[in-house]
């Protein structure tokens, strides 16, 4: 659970004046100080901005990831093209910030519709309780032991390749976990006296979930999303490796990382740059979110 | 425990026929049949062709043809292949793919275990930081990265094995290797954790202070309750292997079921899809089922649950 009041070492010192002492922190602010201190966290938190910054502003400022140059071919990195280019002579390091911008654009979004479905699903199971949630909850069991990748599989297989779909297949599995946590949670706060006070006021049952709840257990889930966005983004690339992600003339991580493990053989650097910003994207994202459930002490148990 | 067992059992039936009717009706209703793509096909041979297959009857007879002859164990004729039958070509294939995934499990299961309790035992040293960091990395290093980087390194730098193919034993190494490396991270950081927080507890101090030496109380004290955690994962894990199979089999070129299967996908061929999503699913439910049971049995606090 969070714990609402500041631990001892951070009792001001006595040469503060007492109203500073009446502000005291709030629970964000001592998450935000915790969180600064993992060094991993803050590793991965400025890898992600200034990725994020390449890859939403860089295209603007390169070559297109489109200008082929056939004379050129694939030469290993250089003074003017920094990763090399690919066998059409394309600059790979603006290929891999327009990859980037469609691998995060996936990751967000996909990511967002398993938030929207977990979040509702797990809410109303663990508001309502009872027959309604062992129903529910039933369902989810049963449907974590379905081979999902096999039906996201079939469905861009047999449903055209189609990105929106892409984002809604993937966003369809990936809420399982959500739903549970924030049913979770719910329960535990759902005896608190707050609550009791909206539903006296008779406040509406809507209103009391999404205003009254939801806010309340925001730290669970803004940690459980930072963990679903890399675990997203691996299932895209994994279909785009496969042939059945992100489709030409777009690409992604996985569609590069597949092109250049098709042709390392020759020309590692095709397989080597774009294998590692992936990589080196999840290695943030994961550490990012251990970081923010320490921080925000999401586990009561910690080693 | 028995009515437990018998419980879940019976609640595979409903899960598995859903899984069945959903991809029946899914692939059917998809623009493209099976026949499309092949050229210059007349009208009259397309209408053999179907009538060979059963296509040209109502949909709901060819349902239910079908869940009658999957019942007596046949899952019909294949499309692409022909003259070949969907259980000759699984039977064929999947042998392979089997022992590419109890391989990597075994991989996974050793490797996995062995770093996470040396990481638990010698925590915060170094040994424990190389152990984690390197899990940390296993798990942010995708196989479709891994496996290609361990054959430019290993088959075509140094050129200690193949790139592809699956003769020799030596041919196992890297499929096994890149398949088992991912899962082993997660293994090693779960037993940490799991092993950390039994290493606390006050019966592995009453073991030590009876004189039980070292080994003793972290191989037969300790792990007992410390790879809880490790079962619980084999569930999704078992199921991430034979999904990361497909992507293991192409980068290999390992002639196996999963590689079978994305073929299958595009060439709609749709009754080996079918056959293929049938077996996974019965393989995955009943596994996890298995995980299950094994859970309950080490650990019957869970039953009350």
């Amino acid at each position: 659970m969070v714990s609402l009041s500041p631990s001892p070492d951070r009792i001001p010192s006595p040469a503060v004046t007492p109203e500073q002492i009446e502000t005291g922190h709030s629970l964000w602010h001592d998450a935000w100080s915790r969180l600064r201190k993992n060094k991993l966290a803050v590793f991965g938190g400025v890898t992600l901005v200034v990725l994020g910054l390449l890859c939403g502003i860089g295209p603007f400022f390169t070559q297109s990831y489109q200008t082929q140059n056939l004379d050129l071919g694939a030469t290993p990195p250089s003074a003017a093209h920094w990763l090399g280019t690919d066998t059409l002579g394309r600059d790979l390091f603006s290929r891999i910030l327009f990859g980037g911008r469609i691998s995060i654009l996936v990751g967000l979004v996909a990511t967002f519709v398993a938030l929207a479905i977990g979040v509702t699903y797990g809410a109303v199971s663990g508001f309502f309780g009872g027959k309604l949630d062992a129903f529910m909850m039933r369902i989810v069991d049963i449907m974590y032991a379905l081979p999902f990748t096999i039906f996201v599989i079939l469905l861009m297989v047999f449903f055209g390749r189609n990105i929106f779909l892409l984002f809604f297949a993937i966003g369809a599995v990936e809420w399982l976990t959500m739903a549970r946590i924030v049913r979770g949670q719910i329960m535990t706060i759902k005896k608190m006296e707050y609550i009791e006070a909206a539903r006296a006021l008779g406040l509406g049952k809507r209103r009391i979930i999404f205003r009254h709840m939801i806010p309340n257990i925001l730290g669970p889930i803004i940690v459980y999303t930072t963990l679903t966005i890399p675990a997203v983004m691996l299932l895209e690339a994994f279909l785009s490796f496969l042939g059945l992600g992100v489709q030409p003339p777009m690409s992604s991580w996985g569609v590069l990382i597949k092109d250049g493990a098709e042709k390392m053989e020759e020309f590692w650097w095709l397989l080597v740059f774009p294998g590692g910003v992936f990589s080196l994207t999840l290695f943030s994202l994961n550490f990012l979110g251990d970081g923010l459930r320490d921080a925000l002490d999401v586990r009561s148990s910690k080693d | 425990m028995l009515r437990f067992t018998f419980r879940r059992l019976l609640q595979i039936i409903p899960v598995l026929w859903i899984i069945i009717t959903a991809t029946f009706f899914m692939i059917r209703f998809v623009p493209g049949g099976p026949f499309t793509a092949e050229k210059a096909v007349t009208p009259e041979i397309l209408r053999n062709l179907e009538a060979h297959y059963g296509l040209d009857k109502p949909l709901y007879r060819q349902y239910f043809d079908y869940m009658g002859s999957l019942l007596r164990g046949d899952l019909g004729p294949s499309f692409k292949y022909p003259n070949r039958t969907v259980n000759e070509i699984i039977g064929d294939k999947l042998p392979t793919s089997l022992e590419l995934g109890f391989i990597s499990l075994a991989v996974a299961l050793v490797l996995g275990i062995t770093l996470g309790t040396l990481a638990a035992v010698k925590r915060n040293t170094w040994l424990d930081y190389v152990c984690s960091s390197s899990a940390m990395i296993g798990i942010c290093v995708p196989t479709f990265v891994l496996g290609p980087l361990f054959v430019l390194t290993f088959a075509i730098h140094f050129q200690w094995l193949n790139a592809s193919g699956w003769y020799g034993p030596s041919d196992r190494i890297l499929p096994c290797l890149t398949l088992g490396c991912v899962y082993a991270a997660n293994i090693a950081r779960l037993t940490r954790g799991g092993m950390l927080e039994v290493l606390n507890q006050d019966y592995i101090r009453t073991a030590r202070a009876k004189g039980a030496g070292e080994l003793r109380v972290v191989f037969k004290h300790a792990m007992r309750g410390g790879l809880l955690p490790v079962i619980s994962f084999l569930g999704p894990g078992i199921a991430g292997i034979l999904t990361g199979s497909f992507v293991i089999e192409t980068i290999f070129q390992i002639p196996g079921l999963g590689r079978e299967f994305v073929n299958s996908a595009f060439n709609r061929d749709y009754t080996l899809v079918l056959g293929t999503v049938i077996l996974y699913a019965t393989l995955i439910v009943v596994l996890n089922l298995v995980v299950d049971i094994v859970q309950i049995w080490l650990n019957p606090k869970l039953k009350f649950e």
